[in-house]
Order: structure tokens, then C-alpha cells, then sequence
């Protein structure tokens, strides 16, 4: 058996009952890495040594029989705008690229209670703008199915990470896709929380209204694992809702339910690729055998969310990343004597193309004059698309969808043409603009053998609905 | 709706950003593209139609006025680009009216 295809829930058995010593385990993925990384691009940075030492910790727990905590042992990656104290965090980006933070996220402090090995820092879209990983200062992670491919994005390192086996869980962010995208081009299985179940102090902030952490596994009790460990309430961080975090997998046991599904009618046709939507098709064809009911519905607003979504996300993003200016941490531009001249200098020689894009379009939408036209009417839009999903709800417990209308893209293939890169997003930003939660699991594989992802949405603080409807899609999908 | 040079310019000056002249026409193509598809909305009647800014129904959030650890001065400069002394350095900021 090999260890890099254990899910985490498995691993921890394991080591819990002494067939493998953690320090081990950890070893040989740290092995792995070392091999396959110059090829994938999935790690920016290993956390070797601390991540030896975690492990060495939890065998004496082991071996002293002491109690483990619920990820005990098992190797996470964490995107690389999420901050680990005293390891460099760098978005992706030139401008944090020497950045080291002084605190650790509240995900980080609840994944180490847990006994979590958190292995390295995964690359992504310079502070997670992008649907491909192309976008980092870094270079692009390259998707395992075919290394001439995408793995999707924001959260690519993460999603190429789990798919290799490079770590058994990973930790990822979406703020219009950014897990369930990359989880689909790479075939596991990335949950996207309801906004404020997830606490994002610590995490970089891009599109403060709806960036939200989430598990990117190899299955849904894996997801449903993790998302239980870092769900909860967390005082640092006002967003945060006043839930206590909840055992999801125990909510698994009792998984045999039947469902009222909606698909939307608008999400499937003229611009999918014809293997997604057959695959799809075939997902829904297998609720109606679950005997789930399975009624079409209508999200008309839905051909608006990428405006809606892309007006209000570079708005935002251009007010949370004004506070790169080279004067308190990251790059400096060198030659600068006025003050000015080193904040436009700074700016302009640390950001990348698509960061400068959309701070070029956020500034835009919320400057005078066009204020109410664009970044005014997007949120009234916003409001609109949000009560699309609410009608729904009131009479359905899941909303069906592909994850992406695509099977992973070409390397470069999209990068030069950004309005086409947005236009992938169009099943994904929806969940982010509502708030609600959403997951992609892997439902099939294309004619050229890329992997296909399904989308399953719930109301706010369903997931637990999703958790059961996934998993019981995932037994029956097995083939 | 199409964007100038000089849109593109005075964007560039808001967002404190240094453009080249390269890239100044690069992105007066590209933001007007994309402009253009946010342009759709304006189809959609949205009188009277209340703005969503959050998903979440939480207001005014306070914490208790406490003393807490925090960063200390080190800790807090480490990432300073350049410093003296416990303060963080930058060029001059008074500026000539130019």
C-alpha cells in the first residue's frame, strides 16, 4: 500500500494504531516532493524541519498512547497566502516574496491543536486573481493528468498537491472558484464554506466580501474532516459567525438521504464542452435512480454574475492592496526620493499583469463619476443574484451544476485574452456573490482523460447537506 | 464605453501605480474590453433595489476593550525594507507643488 494514496482519515488509522511511524510517513512525502516538485510546481516552500519535529511529537503520542487529535500525522499543504510564523508567505507575489509573517492564521493554530504535519506552502495566482496558477511570480503549477495542461486556480498548488499525492489534505482559498476550480481540473474533491464559517484572520486579503478558506482532499470524508477542524467562530476576525465548529464526519454516518436537487437550466448548453455536460447529465440521471427528485429551475440572473462578480472583487481588491506601498514589509522599489515616486515605483515594479489589471479596474469602478454605474449597480445586481438562490432553496435542498464548463485548459492558452480567463468562472462565482456553500467533487473524466468536476450548492450553513449528498454521490459514482 | 490614454493615466495615479508607456496601451485595450462586458448591467432595472455590500447579517461588531499581548517593536519592524532606530524610514515626504 502506498502511502501518497491514503486518504487522510485512513493515514490517521494507521498511524494511530502503530502500522506506520508518523516521522516515517512524513519522510516519505517529503521524499516525494523533492522528486516530483521541479516538474509540478506544486510547493513554493517545504516546511521540512518543523514538519520532522510535528511528527516526532505525535509517535510519542502514539507510542505513550496518549490522545490524538482528530488530523493526527497527516501531511497538509497550505496556500501560500495563508500566514505560518517565521515562514516566508508570499501570495505569489514579488512584492511579499521576502515577506516572513510574525503571526500564524487561526486555520494554521487549529490544524497544529489538531496534531495536523503541515508539510509546505503551495503556489497560486499572485494573491489568488486568476483561474490557471499562470499568474504567480513563480511560474505555473502544471496539472498531473497532463503536465501540458493547467491545474486550474487560484488555489492550483494546492489541488496538484492533493491530485499527486505530494500531501494528503491541503488547505486552499476561494473568492470566485479559487478551490472548486482547480479540484475539478485535477480531479479531488474542494469545498468552498459558507462566508464566516471559516475564520480568515491570517489569510491575505483579496475580495474581503467573499474570500473564505477551505479544504481542498481526496474525498468527501476527508473534506468533511478538515472543514470541522477550521470551521468555528473566531474573535479575531469581526466576519466570523457565532457557530461552534461540529463533528462532520459523524453527520456522515447517517448519509442515506434522498434529496430535492434543482438544476438550473441556464448552466447547461451552449458553452460547455460536450464531455462535461455528458458527465454531468449522467450524475443528475444517477440522483433520479437514487430515486432523488430532480425538477429543472431558472437562475435568470446568473448570466450576470461575472460582471457583478468581477466589479465587486477588483473594487475590493483595490482597496485591501493599497496597503503595498514599501514602507512597512515587502519589496521597495530602490530608487525612489520622494515619497510618492516610491509608492508608484514599488507598486508598479511588485505587482505582476493581472494584479495591476484589476487594481486598474477596481480603482476604475469606484472612482468619481462612475461610482454608482459600476461598483453601485453591481451590488444591487449582487443582491438580485442572491435572491435567485434563496427562491430556489425555499422549495429545494441542492442546486446542481458543473464546476467548470471546461476540462483542464492549455498552458497559455487563455492568458493573453483576460476576459475569456474570467469567463471561466461562470459556474463558480455565484456561490461566492450569495455566500453560500458550494462543493465540486470529481464525477468522470473526458474523452482525453482530464478529469470533470460536479458542483453541488447548498443554503447558507448547509453543509452538512452537501457533506451526505457528495458522499452518497461519491459511493455510487465509483465505477 | 471607451477608455483614453489619459483614463488609463489618471487610473495609474489614483492606484499608485507606475506604468510603462507599453503597458498603458495594453491595458487601455483591455480595460475597455472589459468594461464593455460590465456594461451589461445597465440593461437590468435595479430601482429601489437594496444594495448587497455583505452576506452576512452581522453589524457593528465590538470586542471588550482589553489589554492583550501584541507584536513587539522587533517583531514588528523584521520585514522593514529600511529602518532606523525602532522607526520604520522612508524618502522625504514633503513634496514641491509641481
Amino acid at each position: 500500500m502506498k502511502l501518497a494514496e491514503l486518504k487522510g482519515w485512513e493515514l490517521r488509522e494507521l498511524i494511530k494504531k502503530g502500522e506506520t511511524g508518523c516521522k516515517e510517513a512524513v519522510a516519505s512525502f517529503l521524499d516525494e516532493i523533492k522528486k516530483k516538485n521541479k516538474s509540478l510546481n506544486s510547493f513554493l516552500t517545504l516546511t521540512e524541519e518543523s514538519a520532522l519535529k510535528s511528527a516526532e511529537i505525535v509517535d510519542k503520542k502514539v507510542s505513550q498512547k496518549q490522545k490524538l487529535g482528530a488530523l493526527a500525522g497527516i501531511p497538509i499543504a497550505v496556500k501560500d497566502n495563508i500566514c505560518l510564523r517565521g515562514v516566508k508567505t508570499t501570495c505569489g507575489s514579488h512584492i511579499l516574496d521576502n515577506f516572513v509573517p510574525p503571526y500564524n492564521a487561526t486555520v494554521v493554530e487549529k490544524l497544529k491543536k489538531e496534531d495536523a504535519i503541515i508539510i509546505g506552502k503551495t503556489n497560486l495566482d499572485e494573491f489568488a486573481m486568476g483561474s490557471s496558477t499562470e499568474n504567480s511570480y513563480f511560474g505555473p503549477s502544471k496539472n498531473p493528468h497532463d503536465l501540458k495542461k493547467v491545474p486550474g486556480g487560484s488555489s492550483g498548488g494546492s489541488a496538484v498537491a492533493v491530485a499527486s499525492g505530494l500531501a494528503t489534505m491541503a488547505l486552499g482559498s476561494d473568492t470566485g472558484g479559487s478551490i472548486r476550480q482547480p479540484a475539478a481540473l485535477c480531479g479531488v474533491v474542494g469545498l468552498k464554506p459558507t462566508y464566516g464559517t471559516v475564520s480568515r484572520y491570517g489569510l491575505v486579503a483579496f475580495a474581503s466580501s467573499l474570500d473564505q478558506i477551505g479544504p481542498l482532499t481526496k474525498d468527501v470524508k476527508d473534506s468533511a474532516l478538515l472543514f470541522g477542524v477550521i470551521s468555528g467562530h473566531d474573535p479575531n476576525d469581526s466576519t466570523s459567525l457565532k457557530i461552534s465548529s461540529k463533528d462532520y464526519l459523524k453527520t456522515l454516518d447517517s448519509y442515506k438521504t434522498k434529496f430535492k436537487v434543482a438544476v438550473p437550466k441556464e448552466a447547461f448548453g451552449a458553452g460547455n464542452e460536450k464531455d462535461v455536460e455528458e458527465a454531468v447529465k449522467k450524475a443528475i440521471k444517477l440522483m433520479e435512480k437514487l430515486n432523488w427528485s430532480v425538477s429543472e429551475v431558472s437562475l435568470p440572473y446568473m448570466e450576470y454574475a461575472i460582471a457583478t462578480y468581477y466589479i465587486i472583487a477588483t473594487a475590493e481588491a483595490s482597496s485591501n492592496l493599497a496597503r503595498y506601498d514599501g514602507v512597512k514589509y515587502g519589496y521597495r522599489s530602490k530608487d525612489s526620493s520622494q515619497l510618492l515616486e516610491l509608492y508608484q515605483n514599488t507598486r508598479g515594479e511588485g505587482f505582476g499583469n493581472e494584479v495591476k489589471r484589476r487594481i486598474m479596474l477596481g480603482t476604475y469602478v469606484l472612482s468619481a463619476g462612475y461610482y454608482e454605474a459600476y461598483y453601485g449597480k453591481g451590488q444591487k445586481v449582487r443582491t438580485f443574484i442572491k435572491q435567485d438562490f434563496d427562491n430556489v432553496f425555499k422549495d429545494f435542498d441542492i442546486v446542481i451544476m458543473p464546476t467548470s464548463p471546461t476540462v483542464a485548459f492549455g498552458l497559455g492558452e487563455k492568458i493573453e485574452d483576460p476576459l475569456t480567463m474570467y469567463l471561466s468562472d461562470i459556474f463558480t462565482v455565484s456561490a461566492n456573490l450569495a455566500g453560500i456553500p458550494a462543493i465540486s467533487i470529481p464525477c468522470g473524466k473526458s474523452k482525453a482523460g482530464l478529469p470533470i468536476g460536479l458542483q453541488i450548492l447548498a443554503k447558507p450553513l448547509a453543509e452538512e447537506t452537501i457533506f451526505k449528498a457528495a458522499y452518497m454521490l461519491e459511493q455510487n459514482l465509483k465505477t | 464605453m471607451a477608455i483614453t490614454i489619459q483614463d488609463v493615466e489618471h487610473i495609474a495615479k489614483l492606484a499608485r501605480l507606475r506604468l510603462t508607456e507599453e503597458e498603458k496601451l495594453r491595458f487601455q485595450k483591455e480595460l475597455g474590453k472589459i468594461i464593455e462586458y460590465f456594461d451589461q448591467l445597465k440593461k437590468l432595472n435595479t430601482d429601489g433595489v437594496p444594495p448587497t455590500t455583505h452576506v452576512v447579517p452581522l453589524e457593528n461588531v465590538l470586542r471588550e476593550d482589553a489589554v492583550k499581548p501584541c507584536l513587539s517593536v522587533e517583531e514588528a519592524l523584521a520585514n522593514a525594507p529600511d529602518r532606523k532606530g525602532n522607526y520604520f524610514r522612508v524618502p522625504k515626504v514633503v513634496e514641491k507643488e509641481g
